[in-house]
């Protein structure tokens, strides 16, 4: 057999349907109630505000459920029901408070199946993603947490911690109940207890987490789950009786609430937004490299605060690099987030969608070249295909501007200072990405990204273990890890 | 002091920025007098633009300081300590003259503020230990957590314990590699004026400490909205400075550490020579990296 | 030669995720008719005699007779000795012989033995070489031995297409499978082949997926499609559907072909096979719905 004939244009590949998966939805079926109440004291209850929101599934536009929505008077409850589980629970022998979480973390497992449904249908994140990250990692921060329950002693040598009280932990749409995970453990752990207030679009399965509680007997009070609008969870942060505050969501909001708190003498907690930085050398393993990026960015339709958003190709490299991304970004299947096959799903809701078309506007009309990929979306829903912008110069609006989507900004450098000055211009800080086959060069950029997260040959990846956390405007605070309990403690030499 | 008819040399004591001793931009300055109301000294009265001066300097200085080995970094502070020192009679005849309590309480500060350089000297390559760690991830990655420098951190001191206050709220910021711009104590600024000779003859690269004297209410709403500070750490403050400091902070989120310690409180070493003191100056980087040949 | 490198957490993981793909109903029946046709069909044993060749031949041409829309595999693979005999039961068939040749499986002769092994295979009738690449010069870093010898046996071949068995086992990292992989490509093969299925790891997915890779590399540089042959430890139908994924989804539509893929498998077949009755008739299987060859 003779090899093809060298040919003139560039060799492309071909992505097409010459065998095509058939649609493989997930079969599980999940019970949603036509409404939902306040989880407050142990028990569902109707809100006094007597007001019901929709929410809906984006990938199809069709409404899932009625939420409560909590006013001032609803706030009121959950606190005073946080305040008064308070005394006891702080008092509770610290093995059993383990015991608590250890239980919480089983049954998440084991309804982990319901669950992912849950999260898919509400955040239009492929099922792939909720089954295989979102609740399982869930699950862990409770495993991970529950243990340290008994051994706080041993966290910071020297120092005795008590619980502080009553936390308000406030959590953003795109990871529900991982978010709700990342709050809530360990703070049980470290014997406070909480009112949490979900996303406005994505309340279904932190309120099958309050079941959950209900299940393994968690005592009344200890976890209220409130929902409603961020007009809720301003009243829930202003709460007199709310000691502490932990926020995830935007430095637009983060920097509000941080001025309403100013002199209050609450502590506080942000974990905000990220333009991070994804480094590719010209020593690095391409493929992988590549892999990685479409990780960095894509992953949760780019709904992730610490998504590599703007990728830095060494020049050498740049042609190679974008032709891998676009073979890479060719296979991406985009569409009903049900689909087990699915690699994108639905854009969170329409504002987010409309925030992200604006973006690629600006970024056309400010001179970037814009790049789709040719996946065939739904009718129906909220969709973006995933994108990336080339001719990027460091000045353009979407290379500073946190977009919150499948946007990718692809610029160049030529040296490493160059490549560390232009990472570092940004007055985010959560999260870098390095790609290089060279130890040595790991190590001093590692060291001199301003990033509280830096990965390196590697993207978005998560451990209960590791702490996770912003410099500069992306927050202060650390999220997991032995460091992530220091938060939730007061401590005493 | 001479009884004989000499006039004694009245000294205006200058501000301490990037290593040098510049008179305030402002030409203001403020009488110093003793606790009988006598006349001792002038120092400057700092005005934003010195604070601003005093920024660029500690930024400046900050990566060059934060890239020293702890080693090293433990050497410079013991130097301060050595030189405080070497200081000591004239620092305790200062405070003594100033500050209510006498000789033997201003003795007793000088050797507290000397001894608390020499521990946080001892931490500066310890302290890293202390607050990191690896961390065992569920997957096959080598994953640490580091302590690194925050960067550019505003000092408000405590009018109490002129020397003490100060040095036990900058030897924790400077130990952690980060650079300093310190307002000294309102009340009693000669202790702020004469540490800059301490910093000037220890070794201190230039710009990583800067003393300032003047007068909060000008100077901490400035500092707290200043865009290119990382962190402020404070005591000795009213809620209402406390807000302006936390309200201020909110405009590029810096980390503001306001502590709470009062009279025989600032003598208390394992307190005030603990590691966390150095912990809300340092921001924690965990760094991922995979295992696999 | 590029020194390419790979890392091994990422691919491996890359390769982990082609198994998330859930491949059902009739893209599951298509996958597997695609399977069937992209097996090369082999005995390689010392007890191989000509009635175990027989039936292998048979079993090739009609898998089976119970599902008559099921297509030939793409050629069987046999020692030298059962060519001729292999050549003449599949004549008019379409199905392939394939002859591992070149002191197979460890290739410890000298060049000329191999050659003499080679050409005797190809004067039988083999339409394709199965080579095995000299991994002791390989390891010591004889790059040029190892290339030269895959130059003279794919001239040896005189037009018949020339696999080369990496046997990465014996490679142990997945820079020395890129490397390994460059080198055949550029010294003439036409495919490049895992394992020689004598050493454990034979064919895994990241090995695969690093040689595919590869192929991309070659391709997206000179327009050139080379084939690739996982062998050796694949033996159930599932784990087949995601190879199969893996190339759609790292090479496309072209690379889905018995042209520039193949299995190299012995016991897959019957399970293919399986799977095929049970979507046919929606009952699960048993071991005596299919025929041992």
């Amino acid at each position: 057999m003779s090899p093809s004939p060298k040919i003139e244009s560039k060799p492309e590949l071909d992505f097409g349907n010459a065998w095509d998966y058939a649609t493989a939805p997930e079969g599980t079926q999940v019970v949603i109630q036509e409404k939902y109440g306040l989880f407050i004291n142990g028990e569902f209850c109707p809100p006094r505000s007597k007001q019901f929101m929709d929410t809906v599934n984006p990938a199809s536009e069709v409404v899932l459920a009625k939420i409560a929505i909590a006013n001032h008077a609803d706030v009121d409850l959950a606190v005073a029901a946080a305040k008064a589980a308070f005394p006891k629970w702080k008092r509770l022998k610290a093995s059993e408070r383990a015991k608590y979480l250890f239980r919480i973390a089983r049954r998440i497992q084991e309804r982990g199946r319901e669950l992912a449904v849950l999260e898919t249908l509400d955040g239009g994140k492929p099922i792939k993603e909720s089954r295989d990250v979102d609740i399982p990692e869930a699950a862990k921060h409770f495993f991970y947490h529950a243990g340290w329950a008994d051994k706080l002693d041993y966290a910071f040598p020297g120092l005795t911690g008590t619980p502080l009280g009553v936390c308000a932990q406030i959590i953003p749409w795109n990871f529900p109940l991982l978010m709700a995970a990342w709050k809530i453990a360990p703070a049980l752990a470290c014997g406070n207890t909480v009112v949490l207030k979900p996303a406005e679009t994505t309340s279904l399965t932190a309120l099958r987490l309050a079941e959950i509680f209900q299940e393994v007997g968690l005592p009344p009070g200890v976890v209220n789950i409130i929902t409603g609008p961020g007009n809720s969870g301003a009243a829930l942060a202003a709460h007199k009786d709310v000691q502490k505050l932990a926020f995830t969501g935007s430095t637009r909001v983060g920097k509000e609430l941080a001025r309403n708190l100013a002199g209050s003498g609450k502590r506080l907690t942000l974990e905000l937004g990220g333009k991070s930085p994804n480094i590719i050398f010209e020593d690095a393993s391409i493929d992988q490299a590549v892999d990685g990026v479409v990780q960095g960015i894509y992953f949760n339709q780019g709904h992730v605060c610490c998504a590599g958003s703007r990728l830095f190709v060494q020049e050498g490299i740049m042609e190679e690099v974008l032709a891998r991304l676009a073979v890479r970004i060719a296979s991406l299947r985009v569409g009903d987030p049900m689909d087990k096959n699915t690699d994108l799903g639905a854009i969170n809701s329409l504002g987010q969608l409309a925030t992200i078309k604006r973006y690629l506007e600006v970024g056309t009309a400010e001179g970037a070249h814009m790049h789709q990929s040719t996946a065939k979306l739904p009718k129906r829903g909220y969709w973006c295909a995933p994108t990336w912008f080339t001719e990027v110069q460091p000045s353009h609006t979407i290379a500073r501007e946190e977009i919150f989507g499948p946007v990718l900004s692809v610029m160049s450098f030529r040296t490493p200072e160059e490549a560390i000055t232009r990472a570092n211009n940004t007055p985010y800080g959560l999260a870098a990405g390095i790609w290089t086959d060279k130890g040595s060069k790991i190590f001093e950029i590692a060291s001199r990204l301003q990033a509280g997260v830096v990965w390196c040959n590697s993207y978005n990846r998560f451990d209960a273990a590791s702490p996770f956390g912003g410099y500069k405007q992306s927050g202060f605070g650390r999220e997991g890890g032995r460091q992530g309990l220091w938060s939730y403690l007061e401590l005493k030499a | 002091m001479s009884t004989s008819a000499r006039l004694g040399v009245l000294k205006t004591y200058k501000l301490f920025v990037n290593g040098a001793f510049p008179r305030t931009e402002s030409g203001r300055t403020l009488a110093v007098v003793d606790t009988k109301g006598k006349l001792l000294a002038h120092v400057c009265h700092g005005s934003r633009k010195d604070l601003r001066n005093a920024v660029v300097a500690a930024r400046s200085a900050a990566p060059g300081w934060a890239k020293r080995s702890a080693y090293n970094r433990t050497q410079i502070l013991y130097r301060m300590a050595e030189m405080l020192e070497g200081k000591a009679e004239e620092f305790t005849r200062v405070l003594a003259s100033t500050v209510p309590g006498g000789n033997r309480r201003a003795a007793k500060e000088v050797a507290a503020a000397i001894d608390r350089l020499v521990a946080f000297a001892g931490w500066a390559d310890k302290f890293g230990q202390v607050l990191g760690n690896n961390n065992q991830v569920a997957a096959p990655f080598y994953n640490f957590t580091v302590a690194e420098a925050l960067g550019v951190v505003c000092i408000v001191a405590p009018s109490e314990e002129p020397l003490l206050g100060l040095v036990s709220l900058l030897a924790p910021v400077i130990c952690a590699g980060n650079t300093a711009v310190l307002l000294g104590s309102e009340a009693h600024p000669l202790a702020t004026a004469i540490f800059g000779e301490v910093c000037a003859t220890a070794d201190v690269p230039a710009g990583v400490v800067n003393l300032l004297t003047g007068k909060r209410p000008e100077l901490l709403a400035v500092m707290a909205g200043h865009r290119d500070v990382d962190g402020i750490s404070a005591a000795g403050c009213s809620k209402a400075e406390r807000t302006i400091l936390e309200l201020g902070a909110a405009e590029n989120l810096k980390r503001v550490t306001v502590e709470k310690i009062n009279g025989p409180a600032w003598y208390h070493e394992t307190k005030m020579h603990a590691p966390y003191r150095i912990q809300p100056f340092v921001e924690m980087k965990t760094i991922w990296h995979p295992s696999g040949v | 030669m590029s020194i390419r490198t790979v890392d091994k957490v990422a691919v491996e993981a890359r390769a982990a995720s082609f198994q998330t793909r859930s491949i059902k109903n009739e893209s599951k029946r298509q996958g597997l008719l695609m399977v069937t046709s992209m097996v090369d069909l082999t005995t390689l044993e010392g007890k191989d005699s000509a009635a175990k060749v027989r039936s292998l031949c048979q079993k090739a041409m009609l898998p089976d007779a119970a599902l008559p829309h099921v297509p030939s595999v793409a050629a069987v693979c046999v020692y030298p000795r059962w060519v001729e005999l292999a050549r003449e039961l599949l004549a008019g068939s379409g199905v392939k012989v394939a002859s591992v040749a070149s002191a197979f499986p460890s290739g410890q002769v000298d060049l000329a033995t191999k050659l003499v092994d080679v050409r005797a295979a190809v004067q039988a009738g083999a339409d394709e070489i199965d080579m095995v690449m000299h991994r002791g010069a390989f390891l010591s870093g004889q790059y040029e031995v190892v290339s030269a010898e895959i130059r003279a046996i794919k001239e040896a071949c005189g037009g018949q297409h020339l696999k080369v068995i990496l046997e990465t086992g014996e490679l142990e990292t997945y820079d020395n499978v890129v490397r390994a992989s460059e080198l055949a490509i550029a010294a003439g093969a036409d495919f490049i082949k895992t394992s020689t299925g004598k050493v454990q790891p034979a064919a895994t997915m990241p090995v695969t997926l690093v040689m595919l890779e590869t192929i991309r590399s070659h391709f997206l540089a000179t327009g050139q499609m080379i084939g690739m042959k996982p062998a050796g430890g694949i033996s159930r139908a599932k784990d087949a559907l995601h190879y199969l994924v893996m190339v759609k989804e790292t090479l496309g539509d072209a690379w889905l072909s018995a042209k520039w893929f193949r299995f190299g498998a012995s016991s897959l077949l019957n399970d293919v096979l399986l799977q095929l009755h049970r979507l046919e008739s929606g009952q699960y299987t048993a071991y005596y719905d299919v025929t041992e060859s």
